[in-house]
């Protein structure tokens, strides 16, 4: 569940990326109506960030919200150009631990993990063009307590 | 000289043009958004026929584009008036081609959506990548001279630019060539005689192209050509298309007497099924002999065999385009010298290839946005050739 | 955690080190030493590459062609746009008549053309020798496929669900055998030699061209394996034997 702490993000704005901050920004903004009821509805849906295998992710949230696709490049060209292949912040592993419990997908659904926030931010997905987003029992979750 | 002393095309009659142009353009958009999201398995290209029918239509009007510059460039760079009323015009036609080839060629991409992609990891080794610089560098030095053209405080610089661009196209056309000269193990391609080749067929096509669009620019306008222009562009074509012809024989006679490629040429010329009748029907008959008849014969030569010869050189140099790239993807490799081969993946056989409609389509909508590139740069800027002789002995005072 | 996990895999290794050392020496060893850590990028100290012996490989066997495509998550129909890594190709002899088989698949030169004519570099060869194709780069231009001398590469035509988590493959890129780069990376041989070998045939050897000493080596110098279209120079990973 994004907290309080994704607002976090505002305060230390990162100069290289500063559409990042806003993207966590509009993250942040939206679980807020459903933190104060009191708050007008919005008309676009907040994204539902469920996550099946709840615990501590591979770096901590504020960080993820803002950087997770920046890991996930760093992690991709080490591991297609040098065949570097380890689990930490691969995407498989971000797959095993984000999919739902019912779909098992991290797509396909609002409620699914990733496509809740990136429709709800606006941002094309590439990556399920050609990686699966189911999670795969064999591997296990190699993210929480790590 | 100012704009009202130009003749422009009825209002009417160019927004009927545009509003007919923009149909097919938004037919070829549709076509290329439908085969992007059915993925290409609804062409008839396949894993053996892997460029078609839009690849013909982009370089085609990619090496027309640096053809058709030719009519600017021997007013410029070689000094001759009466082809320098006709150097903007040519310009604007040479940026219309360019810009709707490449709209073809990126449409046609497995990931058009990645255009930003090839605009920021080049591999210089990379006949592509070269390409790549040789277009945009190519639309950026025809502006740049059409500004000093159309610019009277710019005329001056005109020679120059002129020149540049005169360079720069045959730079872009070997470029072109290159692509298929430097695939080694295909027998179509690879050939030093590639680029040769594609820098007289540029000739051809593009004053073919600029015959017939200035055609129909005087008779949309009910102005004459003067017959001394009309001769001496005539002339030029017939020239131009003479050499094509020459160029295509040696290429191929060459091919024909290395041992290694005489299976290949015999595909192509003789027993192929389409590709020979293409050849021989399309671009020889049709494409070469006929308009050389129709510029030549002591009683032709007028205004409108002018006119047919130049449609007919381009229908040729479709029929050429179709035969040098689908005939020669349709050629298989060899991969096992010595041995007849067979597989699931079509090996040792003629390749099947049926071009399906929204290759076509996204092909025409290049040609569509060639036109209205033009039709818009003539409706909206003095592009027009200008014949009166006063005004063309003021504006070469000018410059 | 994964010094623990590095510190288990030395003992193992060295545990299946001594054993080797028992068994078969050599071999074994070698083999070993190759495995890499997870970490590890791969190094050109290594060169990938397989043999073909064609007069093992059997006519009505496609036990490579289906082992690859069960890995790899591909197509069971072949279809002029479907892709095919590797095909079985039936070869008659124009002189003798007689016939042959032999799996062709991507031939891993070392002066790859795929890799010279990409305009954004999306097909590259690793440091060890196995090329190819970045998806997050290609833009699905197919000038790969022109210039590729044995037809090794797919486009592909249509979306594509279900895939591999180990093998991602998407609609609009150009692909081709990946040498089973996800089973090299973690120790393995490709999926096609495993099933070669399962099949009783052992027509694909793997291993380390510059080793001298691997088996792979040693059998290329034995049989005078040499590679498809050697006029081309292209110095492919992949050699053939028999032919």
């Amino acid at each position: 569940m994004i907290n309080r702490q994704a607002l976090a993000g505002r305060a230390t704005p990162s100069v290289r990326a500063w559409w990042r901050t806003v993207v966590a920004f509009a993250c942040a903004l939206s679980v807020l109506p459903a933190m104060a009821a009191d708050a007008p509805a919005s008309r676009v849906p907040a994204p539902t960030v469920a996550i099946a295998a709840p615990g501590k992710c591979v770096e901590d949230t504020p960080f993820m919200l803002r950087n997770h696709m920046e890991l996930l490049k760093h992690h991709r060209d080490k591991t297609v150009r040098d065949g570097i292949r380890t689990t930490q912040h691969s995407l498989a592993n971000c797959v095993n631990c984000h999919a739902s419990k019912v779909t098992g997908r991290v797509t396909g659904g609002k409620d699914a993990f990733c496509e809740s926030c990136h429709k709800f931010s606006a941002v094309k997905l590439d990556c399920w063009d050609c990686h699966t987003d189911r999670a795969q029992a064999g591997l296990a979750a190699a993210g929480a307590g790590k | 000289m100012t704009a009202a002393t130009l003749p422009r095309t009825a209002t009417g009659r160019f927004w009927a043009l545009a509003a007919a142009l923009g149909v097919v353009v938004l037919a070829g958009l549709g076509a290329a958004h439908f085969m992007e999201e059915a993925g290409h398995a609804i062409t008839g290209m396949n894993n053996r026929i892997v460029w078609g029918m839009p690849h013909v239509f982009a370089i085609f009007l990619i090496v027309a584009a640096s053809g058709v510059l030719n009519v600017a460039s021997v007013g410029s760079v070689f000094g001759r008036t009466e082809y320098k009323s006709r150097a903007p015009l040519s310009g604007l036609l040479c940026i219309g081609l360019l810009a709707g080839g490449l709209a073809v060629l990126m449409l046609d991409l497995g990931r058009p959506e990645r255009m930003i992609v090839a605009a920021t990891h080049y591999n210089f080794t990379s006949v592509f990548a070269w390409n790549v610089f040789l277009y945009t560098g190519m639309f950026a030095i025809v502006a740049v001279y059409l500004w000093t053209l159309m610019e009277r405080r710019m005329n001056g610089y005109s020679g120059a630019a002129g020149l540049a661009a005169f360079v720069w196209r045959f730079v872009l056309t070997t470029g072109t060539g290159m692509i298929f000269a430097f695939l080694v193990a295909r027998q179509a391609y690879g050939s030093a005689l590639l680029p040769p080749l594609f820098i007289v067929m540029s000739l051809a096509w593009g004053t073919a192209v600029f015959l017939a669009v200035q055609a129909a620019l005087y008779a949309g306008s009910d102005r004459t050509i003067p017959p001394e222009i009309l001769r001496r562009i005539r002339n030029l074509l017939g020239i131009f298309i003479a050499a094509v012809l020459y160029f295509t024989l040696v290429y191929h006679l060459t091919n024909a007497y290395f041992a290694k490629q005489v299976a290949f040429t015999r595909f192509i010329l003789v027993d192929g099924g389409v590709y020979p009748l293409l050849f021989w029907g399309g671009f020889f008959v049709l494409g070469s002999v006929l308009p050389l008849v129709l510029i030549w014969h002591p009683r032709l030569g007028t205004p409108r065999s002018v006119v047919a010869a130049s449609l007919l050189t381009i229908v040729g140099a479709f029929a050429l385009l179709y035969v040098f790239i689908i005939g020669g993807q349709a050629w298989p490799l060899e991969i096992f010298p010595g041995y007849a081969t067979s597989s699931t993946f079509a090996d040792g056989t003629i390749a099947a290839y049926a071009p399906s409609l929204p290759e076509v389509l996204l092909g025409l909508g290049g040609v569509a946005i060639a036109l209205l590139i033009a039709v818009v740069g003539l409706h909206v800027l003095p592009f027009a050739p200008q014949d009166d002789p006063e005004a063309r002995a003021k504006a070469s005072a000018s410059a | 955690m994964s010094e623990v996990n590095t510190g288990r895999r030395q003992v193992l290794a060295w545990g299946a080190a001594m054993a080797g050392v028992a068994l078969a020496p050599g071999v074994t060893l070698f083999e070993l030493a190759q495995a890499r850590s997870p970490e590890e990028a791969a190094s050109n100290k290594v060169r990938w590459g397989m043999l073909v012996d064609v007069n093992r490989c059997a006519s009505d066997c496609d036990a490579c062609v289906t082992a690859c495509d069960q890995e790899n998550g591909l197509p069971q129909t072949k279809t002029p746009t479907s892709a095919q890594w590797i095909r079985k190709v039936e070869l008659k002899d124009l002189r003798t008549g007689a016939t042959k088989s032999a799996p062709v698949m991507c031939q891993h030169c070392a002066e790859p053309p795929c890799v010279d004519v990409c305009p954004t570099g999306a097909s590259f060869k690793r440091a060890d020798g196995i090329v190819l194709v970045d998806r997050h780069t290609c833009i699905g231009c197919r000038y790969c496929m022109m210039a590729c001398p044995y037809q090794a590469r797919s486009f592909v035509h249509e979306p594509v669900t279900g895939q591999k988590p180990e093998v991602p493959r998407g609609k609009g890129c150009v692909e081709s055998c990946t040498l089973c780069v996800h089973r090299i990376d973690r120790g393995g041989t490709p999926a096609c030699v495993e099933a070669c070998a399962a099949s009783g045939h052992k027509a694909i050897v793997f291993g380390n061209l510059n080793d001298p000493n691997s088996e792979l080596s040693q059998r290329i110098a034995e049989l005078r394996a040499a590679p498809l279209r050697p006029d081309l120079r292209l110095n492919q990973g992949v050699r053939y034997a028999g032919i």
